[in-house]
């Protein structure tokens, strides 16, 4: 698992690349808060473009991020999922809280 | 019914081997010339199963993982998953989308709806104290090659 970080027109841009499951989450939740609580970015898009797999962790993971950026003020966009990622998102009812685009 | 092809396999239940299991499971069915879709339904199925195993069968324990894939007559797929943790007490409430004891994890409650969206057949059995073990069951479609 891959995590970088831009930032493009007040948006902060997280690149993640590689597979999300219970113990990848693991680490990508700590590196995600942290980020969240030292910038306070007003909108994080995570970049899922380079997500080869995912189950119901990632869903968690979204969650929680969400909620955080909620407490902080700022919001939450996931970008660029493929067709497969889409599939486990939709069966959550994620796209009702968080943006997908 | 007649059995195919075989593979079982164990692992002890850490959080590393989930990529693992998935692979293994992968690698074996490809010989049934899944579509990128099915493939990928069977691995977040085996995914889920081999993480309620370590999350929930073994909490903050270790023990085995058992899982037994089949290839079987009309290209069906059946995945046995198997813990010697702590059981379920309450399937009915265990498979609720969204009911999870471990919301302080992240955990989203949802690895019975994937299982059971991503695969044709689910089943779960389980005894307090004794285990769990999940089956699951999917057609794969009659494609071109």
């Amino acid at each position: 698992m891959k995590i970088k970080i831009k930032s493009e027109n007040g948006t902060a841009i997280v690149v993640l690349s590689g597979e999300i499951d219970h113990h990848t989450a693991k680490n990508l939740r700590s590196e995600l808060d942290k980020f969240v609580i030292t910038m306070q970015p007003e909108v994080l898009a995570i970049d899922f473009s380079n997500i080869t797999f995912m189950d119901s962790s990632g869903i968690g993971l979204i969650i929680g991020r969400y909620k955080l950026l909620k407490e902080c003020g700022g919001q939450l966009e996931i970008h660029s999922p493929q067709p497969y990622i889409r599939r486990v998102l939709k069966l959550s009812g994620i796209e009702r809280i968080v943006k997908i685009i | 019914m007649e059995i195919l092809n075989e593979i079982k396999f164990s692992m002890p239940s850490l959080s590393v081997n989930e990529s693992a299991a998935r692979a293994a499971v992968s690698s074996f069915i490809i010989q049934a010339d899944p579509t990128v879709e099915e493939l990928a339904d069977i691995r977040t199925a085996v995914s889920e199963a081999v993480t309620n195993c370590i999350v929930h069968g073994y909490r903050n324990t270790q023990g085995k993982i058992e899982i037994t894939v089949r290839l079987m007559p009309n290209r069906e797929i059946y995945i046995k998953v198997k813990d010697n943790g702590c059981g379920i007490p309450d399937i009915k409430q265990a498979m609720e989308p969204l009911f999870t004891t471990a919301p302080e994890e992240e955990r989203s409650g949802l690895g019975f709806s994937v299982m059971e969206s991503f695969m044709d057949r689910l089943s779960v059995t389980s005894k307090v104290g004794r285990g769990t073990t999940v089956t699951m069951r999917k057609r794969l479609s009659i494609h071109g090659s």
